[in-house]
């Protein structure tokens, strides 16, 4: 019997409606989820099927309509923000849109500095601080030097992805919720982002959810998937089985309209 | 020999910013695409594949700026023509081009069949309105789109039938090429399959003679043209067809883009990813060397002395690089012995 994991963040449940009435719309329908230590999870689907949405209640920046997320056993408790920071002590987010993920007046040593502070080293000896920083820089394959003084935008969208990971390595959370951290960015600097990520996971352990529309890259990936359609998950399972097998007749077509190199690709069936 | 549809002979193109600094995008350009033929441009973004694009069309206006080369189609010099002569003789009728974001040009207020009226009477003057209602359906039909959508206002569509009707409108005046740029990075994988299927569809049944399609998804790419070119930093690095490139790229650039490629197959979890580092030059100070040479893993002291030409290697591939083909082969070789002990 192989060591028995730790069960992270679990989702019983989780339903999330817009709207009432006729204009009701459910965007996440119902949806279990069980997250291990040391695992790493995608959620695929297509624009529109809610995968948004429940990474927004996962990271509780969003009250579920119905269920309950559980965090290492407990159910979690996001009633005040006092209680919202130390939840999000434990579980951070890359977002899609690195031009917005940064506040434009902070420079980017502070930014590096507040995932210190964070962490409880405010009261550190500054060299220690710039030795965490440069480190964290480095790890992403940034050079501090040359960031000090630098506004975030002076970067390309790629380099600021890659300081958001660099953030991740000073905050260690034990969760960290990527939602589609490669869809604005072009293919040759997607690879460096998922080997870093991949860095990342391999160097601290850390559980990651991948939230993505791109089957090839989940695929890459990740140790489980679990497919997302209209709010609902039709199908999950380890990746080689879900990708390779695929039993609902959603994910054989999403996996059938992705252009392949290896095999044929059929244009026949649209 | 196959009649070329689009000659580009060493076509230059700049962009002046508001300091007047002049930003060289597209440098020396040359390429030629065939009847029948598809060309494929990839590259990372920044490094002039859109700009190249709409270069191609002659139609330059600021801060894009014509510098020199020229560019014939179908046996007509169109590079010292005035932009107005342009418009009315060359776009649409010669060359169309679908722009990135194509499906935001509909005005929302108009029905679909008003777009195709201003088209064709802009460039057709006695036509009367039935006649082009039943060009425009005959059209739809061949392309196996529901004739109802003429009668309908473009925020009725969703965003694949929108793409799919811009493609249909530029294709009403049979264009002799067509530029796709990146026709389907906004849709999902459903719709940009249909897309796919329609432009191989306008190929193989005469719309147009020939198409430059341009994207940074390579899978893609692969499936969809015949020839692939890989731009960067304003130049071309390596031209060969598309098996050819995927498979066996020269260029380390190229090597290393067609390593970023991801796609659900198996056996694609045994392979690692290969990045590369770094970032392209600043084209306002273009190196005076390769420009290859900050980012490159095999560089040598003579790379950054002059520029490099393109070279030809064997069976009609150009590259440039000035390392033999022979030594870059045995050099990727030797990586993939060491990553696979490294394994």
């Amino acid at each position: 019997m192989a060591i028995e994991k730790k069960l992270y963040l679990s989702a019983k449940g989780i339903t999330k409606t817009f709207g009432f009435g006729r204009q009701k719309t459910v965007a996440v329908d119902n949806v279990d989820l069980d997250l291990y230590e040391g695992e790493v999870v995608s959620i695929v689907g297509e624009s529109g099927s809610g995968k948004t949405t429940l990474s927004k209640v996962l990271l509780g920046l969003m009250n579920q309509t119905s269920g309950d997320v559980y965090f290492q056993g407990l159910k979690r408790d996001i009633s005040t923000q006092a209680r919202k920071q130390e939840y999000w002590k434990n579980i951070q987010a890359i977002f899609q849109d690195p031009f917005s993920s940064y506040n434009i007046f902070n420079k980017i040593d502070s930014v590096l500095l507040d995932c210190i502070n964070m962490r409880g080293g405010k009261f550190y000896p500054r060299e220690k601080k710039i030795e965490m920083m440069t480190e964290a820089c480095s790890f992403v394959n940034l050079k501090f030097e040359e960031l000090t003084n630098k506004y975030p935008f002076e970067l390309s969208g790629g380099q600021m992805q890659r300081l958001m990971i660099a953030r991740i390595f000073l905050l260690q959370p034990k969760i960290l919720l990527a939602d589609e951290p490669t869809s604005m960015i072009d293919a040759c600097s997607r690879a460096t982002i998922l080997d870093e990520l991949m860095h990342l996971r391999k160097e601290i352990g850390m559980t990651i959810i991948f939230i993505t529309h791109d089957i090839g890259l989940a695929y890459y990936v990740s140790d489980n998937v679990y497919i997302m359609e209209k709010g609902k998950f039709v199908e999950g399972g380890s990746a080689d089985e879900v990708i390779l097998t695929p039993r609902h007749p959603y994910t054989k077509r999403l996996i059938n309209d992705v252009p392949k190199i290896y095999e044929e690709w059929d244009l026949t069936t649209v | 020999m196959a009649n070329a549809m689009l000659e580009v002979r060493e076509l230059s193109t700049k962009y002046v910013t508001r300091f007047n600094e002049d930003v060289y995008a597209v440098d020396k350009v040359s390429l030629k695409v065939d009847e029948g033929r598809s060309l494929g441009i990839a590259g990372e973004s920044g490094c002039g594949k859109s700009t190249l694009a709409l270069s191609l069309m002659g139609y330059y206006f600021p801060p894009l700026h014509y510098t020199s080369g020229e560019i014939i189609i179908n046996g007509r010099n169109i590079s010292g023509m005035k932009p107005d002569d342009i418009r009315k003789a060359i776009l649409g009728k010669e060359i169309a081009y679908i722009p990135q974001a194509a499906m935001n040009a509909l005005n929302p207020t108009r029905k679909i069949i008003h777009f195709i009226e201003d088209v064709i009477l802009e460039h057709e003057m006695y036509v009367n309105k039935k006649d082009i209602y039943d060009r425009a359906k005959k059209l739809f039909e061949t392309l196996g789109l529901p004739p109802e959508v003429l009668e309908k206002y473009p925020v009725e569509l969703s965003g694949g039938m929108k793409q799919r009707t811009v493609i249909a409108i530029s294709v009403l005046l049979l264009p002799k090429v067509l530029i796709a740029d990146e026709p389907s990075s906004a849709l999902d994988v459903t719709s940009q399959k249909m897309v796919i299927k329609m432009l191989k569809q306008l190929m193989d049944a005469g719309f147009i003679s020939s198409m430059i399609f341009i994207t940074h998804e390579l899978p893609l790419l692969y499936n969809v043209v015949d020839d692939i070119m890989v731009m960067y930093a304003g130049q071309i690095v390596e031209k060969g067809t598309s098996h050819e490139m995927v498979f066996d790229p020269i260029h380390p650039y190229s090597k290393g883009l067609m390593g970023s490629i991801i796609v659900p197959e198996k056996g694609l979890r045994d392979v690692k990813l290969t990045a590369i580092p770094g970032v392209p030059p600043n084209l306002k100070k273009p190196p005076s060397g390769c420009r290859f040479a900050e980012r490159c893993r095999f560089v040598r002291p003579e790379c950054r002395v002059a520029s490099v030409q393109l070279r030809e290697a064997e069976n009609g591939r150009v590259y440039r690089c000035i390392i033999p083909e022979a030594e870059l082969r045995e050099a990727y070789a030797r990586e993939q012995e060491v990553q696979k002990h490294g394994n």
